[in-house]
């Protein structure tokens, strides 16, 4: 109840002292509970004149206008959802910085981990295979022989090129 | 050689899909409205104050929905093909005057008193119609740019194709060109000239 006269006081002696400015006051001010959702849902929605900006973030005019339509939504009490379908109905999923998942943004969505999934089993196939042509094989008989030969007698070798 | 083959493949695919992302257009956004009925409204003529119109006036009649303003410069390029188009007596067009005054990046809003604006608006798009043609049957004023969100216009000009019921079936982003009038909206209003209202 106190905080209640307080109120009304300060808002009496600015009232009468801010008058003259209040024509000034930016939209922003209004409303610091509208403002704050105005953010969260304007920085996951697209401004379109100038499409790598967040609504939040576009200065163009069309931003402002949008701006003040999702402000207005929110006074109506319409939820984040229903904010964000209001859009959609009008500017199309574009406007979503989150695609919603259906059958035309499955590649969108999943394509990556395709590729992933395809990358490492192409990786593992290549992989297998290089093992398998890599695997020791026996030495004959033949060839333990000739390697016995060469290394029991180095003197006979051809000597390296460089000490030439 | 065969090695070759599966990275040439890829290569080509990449090129494919390169070429085709240089040739679109990013500012087209396909329009979510097209197939939807076209957004109700009510809105004050150019020509007459006080007099309404609402796209319910056109039921029965295929028409094009063009939106404009005398600061979008695009407009003035689109302009002698809409003045044209009308002396051929096609199709109805309707402008939807948007944010005469509040689009214009040269006016300051807050130096215009509330009650004037309706007539600098009538006052402005007036003269430049007189300027370069009036193509339209009539012009609506659209101040705020309220109507143009329900339309999901974000670039002037645009231009809606409208059917006998009422339901928006093309929609044109940017200028009309020759070639857009020619080969899509001429040929499907034709056809929807066809359809029952």
């Amino acid at each position: 109840m106190k905080r209640a006269l307080a109120c009304l006081l300060t808002a009496a002696v600015l009232g009468t002292a801010g008058a003259s400015l209040a024509a000034d006051a930016t939209p922003m001010a209004e409303d610091p509970a509208v403002e704050a959702r105005l953010v969260v849902i304007s920085e996951e929605l697209r401004c379109l004149v100038c499409q790598n900006e967040s609504l939040a973030a576009s200065r163009a005019e069309l931003a402002d206008d949008l701006r003040r339509e999702v402000r207005k939504l929110i006074r109506d009490g319409k939820s984040d959802p229903e904010i964000r379908d209001y859009l959609v109905a009008r500017y199309g999923d574009f406007v979503l910085y989150r695609p919603p998942v259906k059958p035309t943004t499955w590649l969108l969505w999943f394509g990556p981990f395709v590729l992933l999934v395809g990358a490492l089993v192409g990786l593992i196939a290549y992989l297998r295979r290089r093992s398998a042509s890599l695997a020791p094989t026996a030495l004959t008989a033949a060839d333990k022989a000739a390697a016995k030969a060469l290394l029991a007698d180095p003197g006979t070798d051809n000597p390296p090129k460089h000490n030439a | 050689m065969k090695r070759f083959l599966i990275p040439l493949a890829v290569f080509l695919v990449l090129v494919v899909f390169l070429a085709v992302g240089l040739k679109r257009d990013p500012r087209e956004v396909p329009s979510p409205l097209v197939g939807k009925p076209a957004p109700e409204f009510r809105l004050d003529t150019l020509a007459t104050p006080g007099k309404q119109f609402s796209p319910a006036d056109m039921r029965g009649q295929v028409w094009l929905l063009n939106v404009w303003a005398s600061w979008c410069v695009s407009c003035r390029a689109e302009h002698p093909l809409l003045v044209a188009f009308a002396k051929q007596g096609g199709l109805p067009i309707v402008g939807l005057n948007y944010k005469e005054l509040r689009g214009d990046g040269e006016i300051d809003m807050k130096k215009v008193p509330a009650g004037d604006e309706a007539g600098l608006v009538r006052q402005r798009a007036g003269a430049w119609l007189a300027r370069h043609g009036d193509p339209y049957a009539l012009s609506v004023l659209d101040m705020d740019g309220r109507v143009g969100i329900d339309y999901g216009v974000y670039g002037v000009p645009e231009t809606y194709l409208i059917d006998k019921k009422g339901i928006i079936r093309f929609k044109q982003i940017g200028p009309i060109t020759p070639e857009a009038l020619e080969q899509k909206i001429l040929p499907l209003a034709r056809q929807l000239a066809g359809e029952a209202s």
